[in-house]
């Protein structure tokens, strides 16, 4: 058991040291390309440090105002659905849960697409109050709805039907596509492309305001759900066992749907729908290491925002200067996988029962 | 002492407990036998706090259930239920630690790893620690969480007594694991824990079991001690069939023939 505790250490080291270097290609790669010596010198002016020579160029705003704050927003979407994910596959005890599929991403879209369209009609003292943070607000509450009357549709008597579930989820999909779509039909023009656009996934809005909310949520998401991984861990052998070992799994539940809804929904508020992550990073942390929940939280957080920024070049490059729908993307990377779980989890039923 | 006074339940809206006062002494193996739908399991999550109770009252050492923290609970009573189902792989050393969770609150101490190592060693599961539990087979699946169970009740508390409750322990196993199980339950009555189990097979009730609680239909038919308390009407009663009784010319306990 000793050297299970080293060698967790080891990956984060190594996901973190990976993490580190992808930023900075993530950085340098775009419509303008920024030379890393360059990177380092903007960084080092805005960390207090001498300018570099020639003044505040062009360059060096184009890399702090929309460079840096698009890695980084970047970075903590993967972050933020990829911890989603193993926190909803711990709590469905299934693999093939992830925030797309339970309509938390969907729900959150629903919430956004209202007050994209329906922003300037709405007033009120607590509207203006709310400021930025209207939209991500709004969100939270479509993805926390989505998702509670997925949970709640499969859950039956304390355990969840894989086949009732992928139904459910496709049920609260369909409806909140259909809201959305409502509101980018009743849209003037230019809303309704915005909203069409961010269906897919774009981290192209990416300013500090909102990479300040984004950062806010994920990082306290993560830090709470590391407090119930055991808690998670527990729960793998089911609802009653868990009980039996002191867990309260009421609590544990509602806490854990609700970290969930807060993680995805504000950061899919600002980035549109982007899926698939929260399935694939998780799977590949326990074919790789261990289902501990304390290693797949921080581990996922890393691989998370690795892989998104990877997405994310791609994006960028592959159309330059244009850029490619980042949720096409990963749909693209991450639906064959979704495939192959459930292919599996078809013939592991046929063995012998894969009801959670 | 487990105490259960005049305790109702119900499921779906039906009543399946139908007021069982019973108790519980340390030093004796209780086995719990009924027909199916009789309200066994039940009636063991029931007094386990896993269970709502709709009316009637459950003590530990004369402090109600109720009283008792959750945590404080799982410290001093450890339940085996039927092999719950795992999906994700897990090393068999980390289900086992499961069984400390309640001791400790962030990282394992070195006695919560050295009392996994000595439970998994008296099941005979320590050659299996870092297997994936998925690729086990099902009698090797229950002496792991056995062995999580033991791990949980493995310090003995300050005051008051271990509980330990087996919902059908033994389903899975063959004949040599089902004996070995119940003789290992029966060294740790000896070491003043509290074992209640719920069996199917009456015979092997009969042969390890100090007391016998009879249910049928969510009450109490018959309780005593073995093996006076069986008796073939007891048997045609509670299950329905004729049964007699055979006197093992070796052992000390009748074996029981059914038809």
């Amino acid at each position: 058991m000793r050297t299970k505790t080293i060698s967790f250490g080891v990956y984060y080291w190594g996901l973190g040291i990976l993490l580190v270097l992808t930023l900075f290609v993530s950085a340098r790669v775009g419509a303008v390309s920024i030379s890393y010596d360059r990177i380092l010198l903007f960084l080092r002016h805005a960390l207090g440090g001498e300018a570099p020579a020639g003044g505040t160029t062009i360059e060096e705003r184009l890399f702090m105002q929309i460079r840096l704050p698009r890695v980084l927003l970047c970075a903590l979407t993967g972050a933020a659905l990829a911890v989603s994910g193993t926190l909803m596959q711990g709590l469905f005890r299934n693999p093939i849960v992830e925030p797309g599929l339970v309509g938390t991403s969907s729900g959150a879209a629903f919430g956004a697409a209202f007050v994209f369209v329906m922003g300037k009609s709405l007033s009120g003292p607590w509207i203006d109050a709310a400021g930025p943070f209207l939209l991500p607000i709004f969100a939270f509450a479509g993805g926390g709805a989505a998702t509670w009357l997925v949970y709640r549709l499969s859950n039956v008597f304390g355990k969840v039907n894989v086949t009732t579930l992928l139904l459910a989820g496709i049920a609260v999909n369909a409806l909140a596509a259909g809201g959305t779509g409502f509101f980018s039909y009743i849209a003037r023009d230019p809303q309704a492309r915005s909203i069409v656009f961010w269906n897919l996934g774009t981290l192209s809005g990416a300013d500090w305001t909102n990479t300040g909310i984004v950062a806010f949520t994920t990082l306290a998401g993560i830090g709470l759900s590391l407090r119930y991984a055991r808690a998670l861990n527990a729960l793998m052998l089911g609802e009653t066992e868990a009980g039996y070992l002191g867990i309260r799994t009421t609590r544990l539940k509602s806490s854990v749907l609700l970290l969930n809804t807060l993680m995805v929904a504000v950061a899919t508020s600002v980035v549109g729908v982007i899926g698939f992550v929260g399935l694939v990073v998780p799977h590949i942390l326990r074919l790789l290491k261990s289902s501990d929940h304390r290693f797949l939280i921080i581990a996922s957080a890393l691989l998370g925002a690795i892989l998104l920024n990877v997405a994310d070049m791609l994006a960028r490059i592959i159309v330059a200067p244009s850029e490619f729908p980042i949720g096409v993307l990963t749909a693209f990377a991450g639906a064959p996988v979704f495939l192959f779980l459930l292919i599996r989890s078809g013939r592991r039923q046929q063995q012998g029962g894969f009801y959670a | 002492m487990l105490r259960v006074a005049g305790l109702c339940c119900h499921a779906g809206g039906r009543p399946v407990i139908q007021d069982i006062t019973t108790d519980f002494g340390p030093g004796l193996l209780h086995v719990i036998v009924g027909p199916n739908g009789s309200g066994k399991s039940t009636f063991l999550k029931a007094f386990s706090g896993e269970w709502p109770i709709a009316s009637g009252a459950v003590s530990y050492d004369d402090l109600p259930l109720s009283h008792i923290s959750r945590v404080e609970l799982a410290r001093r009573r450890a339940v085996m239920s039927q092999l719950p189902e795992l999906h994700f792989p897990i090393r068999v050393d980390d289900i086992v630690m499961m069984g400390r969770y309640p001791h400790f609150s962030f990282r394992p101490a070195r006695h919560d790893i050295e009392v996994c190592r000595q439970a998994m060693q008296r099941l005979s599961v320590l050659p299996l620690a870092d297997r994936d539990y998925l690729t086990l087979s099902g009698g090797e699946r229950q002496r792991v969480q056995f062995a999580r169970a033991l791990a949980q009740l493995w310090d003995a508390p300050a005051a008051g007594s271990r509980y330990l409750f087996l919902d059908e322990p033994v389903s899975s196993l063959d004949i040599h694991f089902q004996h070995q199980f119940l003789g290992l339950a029966r060294d740790l009555v000896k070491d003043k824990m509290i074992i209640v189990a719920v069996l199917h097979d009456l015979n092997l009730a009969l042969q390890y079991a100090d007391r016998i609680l009879f249910l049928k239909e969510g009450r109490v038919v018959s309780a005593g001690s073995t093996p006076g308390i069986v008796t073939p009407d007891l048997i045609r009663e509670v299950f329905g069939i004729p049964a007699r009784l055979l006197d093992d010319p070796v052992g000390r306990r009748p074996v029981i023939v059914y038809g």
